[in-house]
Parts: structure tokens; sequence; C-alpha cells
């Protein structure tokens, strides 16, 4: 892969690129899943390509191809100069790089074991023993489990002289028990909705999430939802457990700090961004006790966001995005470092495979958890009156990521310090600043986990790339709960 | 380009290479362009060609899948194994059905097959999208605004072959714009795809986002709650989209389709038709499904009532058997299945909505709107409860105060929660349906609607 890189960047170089870089791309993927006792899907796929992005005229040309024959490698360095051209046709100035240090790097995803090679029956029974726990529970309608890995080996190559070579390692798994009755479908999810819990590690991951243990627990809670009442509406307090908060951090949070919404490039389709250059340093984004970071380095935790260099070849970085409660800092490139008056990029570009444009996107963004110790239990005991939010349903947030709107599957009333009741149907609403500003309690590292979103769609042609966030259970006080259901 | 008798070799192939009952290769091919501005200016601009076989077997009532996009001996003997591999280890599925024969495929008759590949978009090149984003910027700068946005270009193939002798194949090109212009406190957009770029008018879709962006300079703010709402088509489709994830055969049967114990009921207003109409000159996609089987014409609403829901053979199949029988309309393989092995089973995704007797364009249902609220586009909408179809989201990109039957300023944004069944409910006049596309949901043929009674929750900052 490396010659063909090679290849790419001297055939760019020869017909008038001033910069180029290919990367090199081989992915595998496993999907396992079950459905009320049978395998729903297994399934398999790998793909190869090489993507090649040039700089000629101060404009940008990208072009990719499966065939990694010498000519067709040729052929798609020459056309991504051919493109990079015609952009220039519409330009308004030359594209202007923050110097990087040409690195020369092999990483590798530090796992125990690699997925791919543990026992696809062994992996289908335990996610059918949980499918069977789940159907136990009287009411249980439908019960779905999944378990997913990945494996990406990428080789990036510039003309500058970068050479890395990563594998990437994540895997993923999860289960969700629904339950319809009358005119109502509920649902519970363990550990996650929308698939479960992922992170970049290696298959001992599946046996640290305990997903047998608590799937009755979770069925039992889907079908008591039914029997719940519908959570209040008002100006309330709530507590957020980690997973939703990491939702919350993921909407309100990781998309308005990327500098290319910023400086209007996703204006078309994922939107702007209410943080405009000047709030930069002067913002108070949250309370006092809100520490928000960028961290894509392994120290940071095996999260879908870790990596050791982005796709342009920038090593990962940790960077202070909330201090304090103040606005500090945004996710850039290399292109994008000078509008904020770095001289470096803060190495977030990242494309979904071999055929995407590498843009920006959040690595892990999370939140820090509390000093003093604080278990959610605590936390829950030192609330007079509140509600008790656990895992997301439904999530909406504006093109400029102001009025958001979150449901999760089930909540509970708190009173003098002690969950009193189960409630069906939470939800919340409010305005992104208002809403930080209002967390007055985070919990302690003990509490803290490193969630995973598989599913993060940006860009146009849209890609989807996992991203993580750090939480551990929150106290925000005064939101607006129940709007959702308010007249509708 | 990946070509029929190319794939029909890389085939041979594979079934000479499976120890499998029954192999199945579903072929996409495509070559894509897209051409990004913003800051009127080309900013990113790409090129990508893939091919992708994807290998099914059965294996004594058991199936898997496995994908690869190099064709070469190796490469394919290493997806046939590892879809063999996948299969072998589970139980039988006694659900499970043989491959389609093109006999079976066709039993309902062959699908029409309107031309949906135009070489004139095929051949679209880099300089072609420049110059076209180089009037849009035009538009642009003659308003005083900045535009962002995208040209694209596609040609793309989509085959499947089964050893049961089913063969078939489809070629399509596709030519898109997508325009957003903004304003220093205002913006507007509009969409628009065709397989023929011919019918597509960027300076014309231009000159339209630059007078929402400069009618809606200056928004104001008025207070949430329900209000009569004129649906510009793209909001239409991006909202109703949502619910036909529920018009399939498995959806009933896992007890998670909002039609559960609905169908054959009134649902929504007696003005609403719906139809799946793959074959509608106006909309493009294949004539087949994941498992060859030929898409056919399906009324689904007739004067609001639900009349029946869609099916894959599988899904038909246990269907007739389960409890629902006689409860769901008529249950058939309609060819409308995703490929196998999957849970989801089936879904209507060739949605035309149903002309009304008295069309009116948007003009005229502003004229007739005392008080209500033009809404251009709909975005990040999401399922707040799957049974009454409650959805969230918000207004984008030109949100309009109409009074006195004249559109007055433009509005800041409102959230928005409302039931999809009230608000099919309470449709008070439509136009002429028309291919529309949005960002939230599939395209489709819909109709711009005055809908009463409209629920906005909240208003945004903006």
């Amino acid at each position: 892969m490396k010659s063909t890189a090679r290849l790419a960047l001297d055939t760019a170089v020869q017909r008038g690129a001033t910069y180029a870089d290919a990367r090199g791309v081989q992915v595998r993927n496993r999907s396992l899943t079950t459905k009320n006792g049978r395998v729903g899907h297994a399934s398999e796929s790998e793909s190869v390509g090489m993507g090649v992005r040039v700089l000629a005229s101060g404009a940008w040309g990208f072009a990719a191809t499966a065939d990694l024959s010498k000519e067709s490698v040729e052929a798609t360095a020459a056309r991504a100069v051919e493109i990079a051209k015609a952009s220039a046709r519409v330009k308004r100035e030359d594209v202007r790089l923050a110097a990087e240090r040409a690195a020369v790097a092999d990483w590798t995803t530090p796992y125990k074991i690699d997925p791919f090679t543990t026992s696809v029956e062994h992996n289908l029974e335990h996610l059918l023993k949980i499918d069977a726990e789940m159907r136990a529970v009287k009411g249980v309608t439908l019960a779905e489990t999944g378990m997913n890995f990945q494996r990406e080996e990428s080789w990036f190559l510039s003309s500058e002289g970068a050479d890395i070579h990563q594998t990437k390692y994540s895997t993923g798994a999860g289960y969700t028990a629904y339950a319809f009755a009358g005119s109502e479908i509920q649902k519970r999810s363990f550990p996650n909705s929308f698939g479960g819990q992922w992170q970049n590690r290696g298959y001992e991951q599946i046996a640290e999430l305990k997903l047998l243990e608590n799937a009755r627990r979770v069925a039992e809670e889907a079908v008591a939802l039914h029997k719940a009442e519908q959570c209040p509406e008002g100006q309330l307090t709530i507590i957020l457990d980690g997973s939703q908060l990491g939702l919350q951090i993921h909407e309100s949070i990781g998309h308005p700090i990327e500098l290319d919404r910023v400086l209007g490039m996703e204006a078309n389709f994922a939107g702007t961004s209410f943080l405009t250059l000047e709030k930069l340093g002067k913002l108070r984004y949250g309370s006092e006790i809100v520490n928000v970071v960028a961290d894509a380095r392994q120290e940071h935790g095996p999260g879908l966001g870790t990596f050791a260099y982005d796709d342009e070849g920038v090593a990962a970085q940790s960077t202070p995005i909330i201090t304090n409660g103040r606005f500090t800092g945004y996710l850039s490139s290399r292109e994008t470092a000078h509008t904020i008056g770095a001289t470096r990029s803060g190495g977030t570009l990242r494309a979904e495979g071999w055929n995407r444009l590498p843009i920006i996107r959040m690595t892990n963004i999370s939140i820090l958890p509390g000093e003093k110790p604080l278990t959610c239990e605590q936390l829950i005991a030192d609330t007079d009156h509140g509600i008790y939010m656990e895992t997301n349903k439904s999530w909406s947030i504006d093109d400029k990521r102001y009025n958001f709107q979150f449901g999760c599957e089930i909540g509970w009333e708190i009173s003098n310090g002690k969950r009193v009741r189960m409630l069906k149907n939470p939800s919340y609403s409010g305005i992104t600043t208002e809403f930080w500003n209002s967390m007055d309690a985070i919990c302690s590292r003990d509490e803290w986990m490193l969630w995973g979103t598989p599913n993060c769609g940006k860009g146009q042609p849209q890609q989807v790339v996992g991203t993580g966030h750090g939480a551990s259970p929150a106290r925000f006080r005064g939101v607006k709960v129940g709007t959702a259901y308010k007249g509708s | 380009m990946l070509t029929k008798e190319r794939a029909a070799e890389i085939f041979d192939r594979i079934r000479r290479f499976s120890a499998a009952d029954e192999v199945e290769v579903s072929f996409t091919g495509s070559r894509f362009a897209l051409t990004r501005f913003a800051n009127n200016t080309i900013h990113q601009n790409v090129e990508e060609e893939n091919s992708i076989a994807s290998i099914r077997t059965n294996l004594g009532g058991k199936t898997a899948r496995s994908s690869a996009n190099k064709f070469d001996d190796e490469s394919l003997k290493r997806a046939v194994a590892a879809s063999e591999n996948l299969a072998k280890v589970q139980a039988p599925d006694p659900d499970l059905l043989p491959m389609p024969t093109a006999e079976e495929a066709t039993a309902a008759g062959k699908s029409a097959r309107p031309t949906r590949f135009f070489e004139q978009t095929a051949a679209i090149a880099p300089g072609e999208r420049a110059e076209v984003v180089g009037k849009i910027v035009a538009v642009a700068d003659r308003h005083k605004l900045t535009t962002a946005g995208i040209y694209s270009s596609a040609e793309s193939a989509e085959g499947i072959f089964n050893s049961r002798g089913l063969a078939d194949w489809h070629a399509q090109t596709l030519a898109e714009v997508s325009i957003t212009m903004l304003g220093e406190d205002s913006s507007g957009w509009q969409k628009l795809n065709s397989p023929d770029v011919r019918n597509l008018d960027a300076v014309l879709l231009a000159e339209t986002a630059a007078r929402k962006a400069v009618d809606s300079a200056h928004p104001r703010e008025i207070a949430p709650g329900k209000y009569t709402v004129i649906l510009e088509p793209a909001a239409v489709l991006d909202i109703t989209g949502f619910m036909f994830w529920d018009f399939g055969g498995m959806a009933i049967l896992d007890q998670r389709s909002f039609l559960n114990d609905r169908i054959g009921k009134k649902l929504f207003g007696e003005n609403i038709n719906i139809w799946d109409d793959g074959t509608h000159p106006l909309q493009a996609g294949s004539p087949f499904d994941g498992e060859g089987m030929q898409r056919r014409r399906m009324p689904l609403v007739e004067n609001g009532v639900v009349k029946r829901v869609v099916y894959a053979r599988g899904t038909a199949a246990k269907m007739k058997t389960s409890e629902y029988a006689g409860k769901v309309g008529p249950i058939e393989a309609t060819g409308h299945g995703f490929p196998l092995p999957n849970e989801m089973g089936e879904m209507p995704m060739n949605i035309v909505f149903g002309a009304p007797e008295n069309p009116q364009t948007v003009e005229q249902m502003i004229e007739s709107t005392e008080r209500g609220i033009l809404v251009t586009r709909l975005w990040y909408i999401r399922e707040v409860d799957p049974y009454e179809k409650i959805l969230t989201g918000m207004t984008r990109d030109g949100t309009f105060l109409v009074e006195n039957g004249k559109v007055q300023c433009g509005l800041r944004n409102f959230r928005f929660n409302e039931s999809l069944i009230s608000m099919l409910s309470n449709v008070e006049a439509m136009s002429v349906p028309l291919r529309a596309s949005g960002e939230e949901s599939f395209d489709m043929v819909v109709p711009a609607m005055k809908v009463k009674e409209f629920n906005f929750t909240e208003a945004t900052k903006f």
C-alpha cells in the first residue's frame, strides 16, 4: 500500500499539486444481531481503496478509487489535480495550511483480544441468551440484540514526508426490550440506546459490559413503564445519567465547537454554530464546574475518537474546550487553524473511509468528573425534588446548536433524596448555554465512563464516524421538562 | 463502471467458489462526484468510484452475507468463505425461504422501466460543475448574500443474480443541486435532484433561495403555539417520511408499528391518498427489491384509511400464518424487501402522494390564510412517541409570518412537537405533488400542504 501511495503522490506533484496526501484504507466489519430468539443477521464486509487529496492552484481536489492498479492510481491522482484546478475557478483566496512536522509512525489500538478471532457461534449464543432473558419477562413484545466489530488499517503518506500506519479496532454491543400494549410502545436499552456501548478496544470489552447480568432488569423496566406515571411538566431539577449526558455533550458542545461549522463551511447541511469567533475565551458557556476537553490521546481512554494521528497526519492532542465554565477552544484542522490565531492544527480531521475527504470531526469530547467523591446515589440523596433520567430515546437540536430537546427512555421522581416512583416519557429542552450554566453538581471519576456514539453524521457526501464522550451523572437546576408531549 | 456483463462474470466465479445450497450476489457500483461550496468559494470537490459484490449464501436453512469491493479470485473466495462460515454456525431458520426464481420474481408482472440513465448527467465534468457553482455565487453576490451548497452528479448500477436463475440489472444517473443563501440574520434554501440534469435549473433555485434569505431578514419572534402552517414540499416529505418505516409487514409482526390495530381504520383526513410507485415518472431507483422481486405499485392510504402495508417474500409468508392475518388487508410479496438477512423486513420508498381534487399553489394557500406560518424546510426531526407518531424538530432556512393573505416578515425558528396522525388529519389544502428532496427522509413525490393547528412548542434564538 505504501508504494501505491507514493505513486499517487508522485503523480499528483508531477501534475502540478503543491501539496498532496494519499490515504490507503482497508476496513473489515462484522455484525451479529438477534431478534426474538433467532439470528437477525450475521454479516461481514471488507472494503479497500485509496483517497488522494491535493492542493493545486491554491484549491482542493480529492479523488478516490478501489482499483489499486498502477494505471488506476495514476489516473486517480491526476483526476484529483484536475478537480483542484476546477475548484480554483471559484475561489476567493488560496488555501493556507498550518505547518506540521511530517510524522513517521506505526500505531495500533491497544487490545487484549482481536474480536475477529472470536467464535461467531459463541457470540451468537451469548446474544441469544440475552434475548431469551429479555423475552422471559411477560409483556416484552420485541427483543433485539447486537454485537459489532471493526478493524481499520490505514496508511497515510504526504508530499511533505509523513508516513503513518495505524490499525484501529472498535467493539460495540447492546440490546433493547420493547413492550407494546394498549396505545403505547415503551422500550429499555442497555448499556445505551442505538446499538449499545462502543469503544476502540478489543473483544475484552464484551465481558466487562455485563450484558447478560442486566437483561432481566432492563426488560422488566420496559414492561413496568406502561404502569408508570407520565413525567410531569415544569421548570424542574434534573439529574442525567452518564450516557445521556454524553449525548448532550455531543449535540450541544461537540458540534458547535467544530470550526468548519463556525466558518460557514457546513451551512448547507449540518448547519453553522452560535459559537462565533469573537466568543473564544470570553463566553461563559457553563457554570464554574463545567470543564470539557477534546482529547484524542490514548491516555484519555479507548474512545471512538481515540487515535495516534488524525487523517491529515497531525498527532492526537488534548484541547481545553470549556475551562471552569469559560469557552476556551475549537476543533480545528491545518486549513482552519489560522482563523483562530493558532499556529498548529488541533488534530481533528477525520474521514469515514478511503473514499471520503477528511473533515473536522469530534474526537473524544468529554466533561471532566467532579474532584470531590460523589456517586450517583449520593447525588440523588442530595436532591430534594427532581427527576433522574436515563438512556436517550430522542434527540434534536437546531442548526446553530442553541435550542435542544431530548427524550429519555425512563425517569424516576426524586423526593427528599429518594427515588419515589418511575416516570415514563421523560423529556427536557432548553438553550445550550443556559442549560450548561444551570449545572450545579457532577459525579466523580468512579462514575465516569467514556461512552461511544457510533453514528455521527456530517458532511456532503455524508460521512458517519464514531465519537467518544466521557461523562458522569450530573445535576441541572430549573430545566424545562415535559414540553415534548405538551398539546401534541 | 461496473457493467451487467462484468457482474455476470463475477457471479459465475462466485458460484464456482461456493459450496452452499444457494448463492445470491447483489452488486452496486457507482461513480460519484460532488462539488461543495461555502462562503462563495468551492472548498471541497470530490470524486470516487467503487463497486461492491455482496454475497448471500443459504446452507441448510441458514443464511448470512459477506461483501467485498475487490473481485480477484482470492478476495471473492475469502468473501464466500466468510458468508458460509457465518451461516454454518447458526440454527436453521424455519421461516427462511429458498431464493426466488426469475419466474417468481416477475409472477405479478414485470415492472415498467422508465429510462433513468441520461448520458448528459453521466458526462458532467469538474469544470462544468465549477461553472454552475460560479453562476450560483454570482446570484449570491448580486443579492449581497453568502452561499453554501453542493452540485453533485452520479452514475450508478444495481444488480442481483442468484443460483436459481434470477438476474436483473438497473442503471441510473442522478444530478443534485442544494443551495443555502445566508444573510446577516436570515437564510433561504432550495434543493432538487433528477436523473436528468436538464431538469435542474440551478440559477432559478439560487434566485428562490436568495429571495427567501432577503425576505426573512430581521426575523421577528412570536410566541410558540398552535398555528396554521403552509409546509413546502420538502418540509412535507421530511416529516411524513418518518412514518413509512411502519408501513411494512415486519413492523406489524414486531409490534413496533403505529399501524398495529389501525389498518383498515380511518387514521388521516379524507383527502389523504398515498401510493408506493417505483414506476412513477418523477420517481428514481431500481425496479426490484433486495431479493430481486419486482417492485409493485401499491395503494397504501385511500381517503385517509390505511389499506395495506408492503411485504418482502418471507414476511408475507409469516404474516399469512400469524394472528394478524385477516386484519391487515391483502398479504402478498410486493417487492419492497431489504436484502436478506435483515431485521427490518421491508419498507415503501417510492412514495407518491395523491393529487388533491382542487390543488392550490403555495401562493393561493398564502392568500387564503388569515394568520399562519410558511415553512420552507424542517430539520433534525426525531421520533418522540412511536405509537402516536409524535415527532420533534426545527424549522430552518426560511420561516415566515403570513397575515391577511400576505407574507409579512421572517420569523425566528420554531421547535415543533406534532403527531403525524393529527397533522395528516388537519390538511386543509394541497398543491399538485412534485418530486422533492430534503435531508431527513428519502425523496418523494409530495404536495405542499396547508395544515391547521400545527404544534410549535418553543422558539429558538435566530
